[in-house]
């Protein structure tokens, strides 16, 4: 179970750019809650994301994952309990090393790396069934550098990197925003089949509503650093674009404007 | 200027060669793997000879005074990589000021600018009074430090430090400590260059608080000579173990090169200069010649044929 406590994060406090960017986000997920963000630029989704991933401390609040506070645990020190796909398919692997390294790193994650073998044998094996599911052919360049694969590849391989070891939760930061439709269709169907198999807690930041609605199994909107909507269950199933559309501004009271274009593609 | 005192003064060159080569390991390990510009060569090449000859001339055996060496390298690039990672200096900066620091420490260490050993008063690892020994002594320690990078950097330790120089950002949400990985790395690399200090040192017979001057340059043009011969012959079939070996052979090829050119009675004073030319030919001949492949201005030729 991931607990997320009222937290807050400002921006440049006291500066002409100061920006409230998360304002008091609370957010219980339970195991295998898959739960899709959506909202406009600026609305704090990716924020919420980099907040449990650590990548800054919070202002206030606490983050728990099971029975672990990991509010006062920096970046490094949380990665051995997430799986993290990046929007940038560059961000997610060592472009000079090769594609069965990069995996090597991922299964060390939160482990203690000290002089025993980087990569084995055995690992190459598994490495090699574990490529062949994504059916992209990557197991035949196990030993070429990640640098010459394309980005929807590199996003495939970043997420079979996050879920090596089964984190306790999967952030995927809009991981299919950078690629072709029809290989950003690919991605989400390998990140479905993936997420069902190991049955992983999973948060989705997407800008794309057909997406949101389509995957997991609940949907939350964020505006102004705060969640404005959180559906799960038969209503999610039943969810669609102008019910969500309604629902915005039936919460927000404002008429969904600015947003409309990136959210409704 | 005969061809005769070209050819005596080789073997000479090929020793002092290869000690370049082996502290422009160091500068591959930051320059390259680790992707961090340290500056701190100049001054911890320096601390290594320092540290050696004061040492031996107080009765140490060499071997002990080396590995001295090699430990107050360790300490060097262990305070530049504690600058950068705990209070924030920007990398380029970190080593400037540990190469301002380390040429007090190392005027300190001497008790002047300059220390002499002595000749045949003390057994020694290498030494121009018996160059082809030496020179054998020389392949076998860079021999020993190849593999262990070797081995190391496929460790699952040294795979870290090759993935923070890659990617930070990934390394860290892979659960890297970026951070200890540039300590680590930096001190290793230093390391390594002061026991290359405590070699030339050794070789030369004295030692002088600015033997390090432009170490880092010379340890580029070697990483960069070894580079592009290494592409030039065999291309594709480039491993890790051939770039290391590589390295050495740049800084050999970099050290002929000068003893050809002050064969040539340049002055001593203009050397530097040269070396300067040196890396900036071998740093453009990669890009001139790819831009020979694809230029705009063949572009545009073939582009008014059309016409």
């Amino acid at each position: 179970m991931i607990q997320i406590k009222n937290i807050y994060k400002t921006f440049n406090p006291g500066t002409i750019n100061e920006k409230r960017a998360l304002n008091g986000v609370s957010l219980t997920l339970e195991d295998g809650d898959f739960v899709t963000v959506i909202g406009g630029n600026g609305a704090g989704k990716s924020t919420l994301l980099n907040a449990i991933a650590g990548v800054w401390p919070v202002d206030e609040g606490s983050i728990y994952f099971d029975d672990v506070n990991v509010t006062g645990l920096c970046e490094f020190r949380r990665a051995k309990y997430l799986g993290r796909v990046f929007q940038d398919p560059m961000t997610g692997t060592a472009a000079d090393m090769q594609i069965d390294e990069n995996l090597a790193l991922a299964a060390r994650r939160g482990k203690l790396r000290l002089w025993g073998w980087g990569i084995t044998a055995a690992e190459r094996q598994e490495y090699k069934k574990l490529l062949q599911s994504l059916d992209l052919g990557l197991e035949e360049r196990m030993t070429a550098k990640v640098g010459l694969l394309s980005g929807g590849q590199r996003q495939a391989l970043t997420l079979l990197m996050a879920t090596l070891q089964k984190p306790k939760m999967l952030l995927l930061d809009e991981h299919t925003a950078a690629l072709d439709p029809k290989t950003a269709a690919k991605v989400l169907a390998t990140t479905d089949r993936i997420v069902e198999e190991h049955g992983l807690t999973t948060m989705m930041v997407t800008h794309n509503m057909r997406d949101a609605i389509a995957h997991g199994n609940r949907l939350i909107m964020m505006d102004e650093g705060r969640i404005i909507l959180d559906i799960r269950g038969e209503e999610k199933k039943r969810l669609t674009i102008e019910d969500l559309l309604h629902k915005f501004e039936e919460v927000s009271g404002e008429e969904f404007t600015n947003d409309q274009a990136i959210l409704s593609k | 200027m005969t061809l005769v005192s070209l050819l005596n003064r080789m073997p000479g060159d090929v020793a002092i060669g290869i000690i370049w080569g082996i502290m422009a390991l160091g500068v591959y390990l930051t320059f390259r793997i680790l992707n961090f510009a340290d500056l701190t060569v100049d001054g911890s090449f320096a601390t290594g000879g320092a540290v050696c000859v004061v040492l031996i001339t107080s009765g140490v055996p060499y071997p002990v005074a080396m590995a001295a060496a090699f430990a107050a390298g360790l300490a060097a690039g262990l305070c530049t990589g504690l600058l950068h990672t705990l209070l924030g200096i920007p990398d380029i900066l970190s080593g400037i000021l540990m190469q301002l620091a380390l040429y007090s420490v190392n005027i300190f260490l001497l008790g002047g600018a300059n220390k002499s050993i002595g000749v045949g008063k003390y057994s020694l690892c290498v030494s121009m009074l018996a160059v082809s020994i030496s020179i054998v002594m020389e392949i076998i320690i860079a021999a020993v430090i190849i593999g262990v990078m070797y081995w190391y950097f496929g460790t699952a330790q040294g795979s870290a430090i090759r993935a923070t120089g890659n990617n930070p950002a990934m390394s860290r949400a892979q659960g890297i400590n970026i951070g200890l990985m540039k300590v680590i790395a930096l001190a290793l690399s230093n390391g390594m260059v002061a026991l290359a200090g405590s070699l030339m040192a050794q070789l030369n017979g004295f030692t002088d608080v600015g033997m390090g001057r432009g170490a880092i340059v010379i340890g580029l043009a070697a990483v960069i000579i070894g580079e592009v011969a290494c592409h030039t012959l065999f291309r594709k079939r480039t491993n890790f173990m051939l770039r290391l070996v590589f390295v050495i052979i740049g800084g050999v090829i970099y050290y002929m090169v000068m003893g050809f050119i002050s064969w040539l009675r340049v002055p001593t004073d203009g050397l530097k200069l040269f070396t300067a030319l040196i890396v900036a030919a071998f740093l453009a001949v990669p890009y001139l010649k790819g831009k020979a492949s694809s230029s705009f201005r063949k572009a545009g030729r073939r582009g008014a044929d059309d016409l």
